[in-house]
């Protein structure tokens, strides 16, 4: 991580106190923060207007998978992404808040909407279920981690087959909602944008905060940040309960919507490798990464899908997508278009009013402000 | 009981050679290039369809067909080792690895859906169904064929090792990659080389997967590269000789559980790896710190 540039928002120095060539940069920054702040409000109004404007139902169905898939893949992120330690099992919480609403469900005869309050529920089992995954998982690092990780996934996706409980391979059902089709869609949109607005913000907020930062110095440096006080361990498990709970809140919210669940579509494989990868194709440990990457693959693959009565083409897709952006863009996309047009505008401005006297160092001062605030710029 | 007990411990042992075989070709691959492939099953499938269609089009014998598939699994090892492994550089190379090999994998599962549908298949011949009857056990012959080949295999693996001045540089790079570079070894042929081998050699573990199970499909990967990750962070990442040991063992134990609970064998696999790791996190076998970032 780059050092934060100085004025820059939260570096708690007033941009009045600093030389002028940096009060310049620190209002370019201030200016980001409002274009920043209109891009969420526009995009907050667009979401929520979005099922007035399309009411084809395919369209809506789309646009709530796609806003399960974001609330997914930024939950993801918190903990793979800030804190480096990449997870391929993540299904477990998905398919386990949707299996402990399911068998809720079944057993305590819930129909209709109260079927709503096991959403709750759905979370905690997911987090109840990360704290031993996590005491386990979080000792080990790198590639063991990987494939802990995957052990566990399967261990998960094997009971799913084989418990009394869980249905087997043909699954539970969902309590039958009498709401007419359009109502349904809409509805499950709303609460769909619900979760996945709130998942972005607590995201967000555990970007900025200190507990954010001892994930990314866990990241960069897990024994230099032991060394300097950072307690790994509850650092680590806190973020991923907190991206377990969310997941699984994602996967009761499926569950409602789709009606059915089945080993294979709660404990999915390529759900572990999808939210990855739109993290990694929107910029891992970014804020936005992860939403935009669900916004590009997820409807991509639905269409796809949808146009191919075999999914096996959109699966090839999906795979050669995922290696055209480890090889060419492995920032992910916000890092690296943030990062040209930083490095443009500073070719476009070369001659900011520098402080001190006229020699070139100032220039280079400059730039080496502006990819201080590519790095900072592309936290959100 | 007992005779029950004596077959499944044949059965592991006879299993856990061509599982062997499959696993050493992983820790290799993790050895020298340091990612874990997680193509390695979806390869194996592969090079079980290979011999597949090679025996339903042109009729060869699968043995035979191993002289043309393991030449081309290693070509294709090579390529998927140049096109995609090798250009991943910078801090994220991990995961980046990870992910790559993963993709490699979905992708060619989609192709072999495309090309041969999701119904299982089985590799025939007439070994495949012929049994030779020995202490009183019927022992299937391709199993006692599979288990002959994998022992060579992997005695040729180990003298190719550690008798080659090859195997040297690959020992070397296991060891410090950075200290071989300097010494003079080509770390990027070397890398090829070994990612070559240690994929060449699903063409033949792929070939008795096929054929002494109960039949495969694309999917089949999945279950055998979770097995094969097991195994060799059981036996410890990088330790070839842990993952021979770990594989016979575990595969005994698992047919040995297989008598009393069919349906949760498998997950003995997965028991014994997080249990093994929460008492020593390096694995069995492990002399690297696999704790170690």
């Amino acid at each position: 991580m780059n050092a934060p540039a100085p004025g820059l928002p939260g570096s708690g120095l007033p941009a009045s106190r600093l030389p002028a060539s940096r009060r310049s940069a620190a209002a370019a920054i201030r200016a980001g923060t409002g274009a920043r702040i209109g891009l969420v409000a526009v995009a907050l109004i667009a979401s929520a207007l979005f099922p007035l404007v399309f009411t084809n139902q395919l369209v809506l169905s789309m646009a709530f998978f796609t806003l399960i898939y974001i609330a997914a893949a930024v939950a993801w992120n918190l903990f793979s992404g800030y804190c480096g330690y990449i997870s391929l099992g993540h299904a477990v919480f998905f398919g386990s808040g949707a299996y402990a609403a399911g068998i809720a469900a079944r057993d305590l005869q819930i129909t209709g909407t109260a079927e709503f309050a096991l959403l709750p529920l759905a979370g905690a089992v997911a987090a109840l279920i990360a704290i031993p995954f996590g005491l386990i998982a979080l000792r080990v690092r790198r590639h063991t981690f990987v494939v802990i990780t995957i052990a566990i996934f399967f261990i998960f996706q094997l009971m799913a087959f084989d418990l009394k409980t869980t249905g087997g391979t043909a699954g539970l059902y969902a309590p039958f909602l009498v709401w007419g089709p359009v109502v349904f869609n809409q509805r499950f949109y709303y609460m769909a944008l619900l979760l996945a607005a709130a998942t972005v913000l607590i995201g967000w907020l555990v970007r900025r905060s200190r507990f954010g930062l001892q994930l990314r110095a866990i990241r960069d440096d897990e024994d230099r940040a032991a060394s300097l006080g950072v307690r790994a361990m509850p650092v680590k498990l806190t973020a991923f309960v907190i991206s377990a709970t969310l997941t699984g809140l994602a996967g009761g919210l499926w569950f409602f919507f789709v009606g059915q669940v089945v080993p294979d579509s709660g404990f999915n494989p390529i759900f572990d490798l999808t939210v990855a990868l739109m993290a990694f194709l929107g910029g891992l440990a970014t804020v936005a990464g992860p939403l935009l990457g669900a916004l590009i693959i997820e409807p991509a693959q639905q269409d796809l899908t949808s146009q191919f009565s075999n999914g096996y083409l959109s699966q090839i897709l999906l795979g050669a997508l995922f290696l055209a952006v480890v090889l060419f863009l492995p920032r992910g996309l916000i890092p690296t278009v943030g990062g040209q047009i930083q490095v443009w505008l500073a070719r476009r401005e070369p001659h900011l009013p520098a402080a001190g006297s006229g020699s070139n160092e100032p220039a280079a001062d400059q730039q080496a402000q502006a990819s201080g605030a590519v790095a900072e710029g592309t936290s959100l | 009981m007992a005779t029950e007990l004596i077959r499944a411990v044949i059965n592991g042992i006879l299993g856990g050679g061509v599982y062997a075989l499959m696993a050493v070709g992983l820790t290799l691959i993790f050895g020298v290039l340091d990612i874990i492939n997680i193509a390695q099953g979806v390869m194996v499938v592969l090079g079980a369809y290979l011999s597949y269609a090679l025996s339903v089009h042109l009729h060869i014998d699968l043995f035979v067909g191993l002289l043309i598939t393991i030449p081309a699994m290693f070509l294709i090892g090579v390529t998927v080792q140049w096109a995609f492994i090798r250009p991943l550089r910078g801090s994220e190379r991990t995961s980046m690895s990870l992910l790559a090999s993963y993709a490699v994998a979905i992708v060619i599962e989609g192709f072999l859906y495309l090309a041969f549908g999701p119904n299982f298949v089985t590799l025939n011949a007439s070994y495949v169904t012929q049994s030779v009857h020995l202490l009183g056990f019927y022992l299937p012959d391709i199993e006692i064929y599979g288990f002959a080949m994998a022992v060579a295999l992997v005695a040729a693996l180990y003298a190719i090792l550690y008798r080659t001045r090859f195997g040297q540089s690959v020992r070397a790079t296991m060891q410090d990659r950075t200290a071989a570079i300097l010494v003079g070894i080509d770390v990027n042929r070397v890398s090829a080389l070994t990612y070559g081998i240690g994929v060449a050699v699903t063409a033949a573990g792929g070939m008795i997967f096929g054929a002494s199970g109960g039949g495969f499909n694309p999917n089949s990967g999945y279950d055998l590269i979770s097995r094969l990750l097991a195994l060799i962070i059981l036996a410890g990442l990088g330790s070839i000789g842990g993952a021979l040991v770990a594989s016979v063992f575990m595969l005994t134990v698992e047919s040995i559980v297989d008598i009393w609970q069919p349906t949760w064998s498998v997950a003995v696999f997965y028991a014994a790896l997080v249990i093994v790791l929460m008492v020593k996190p390096t694995g069995l076998f492990g002399r690297q710190a696999v704790r170690a970032q």
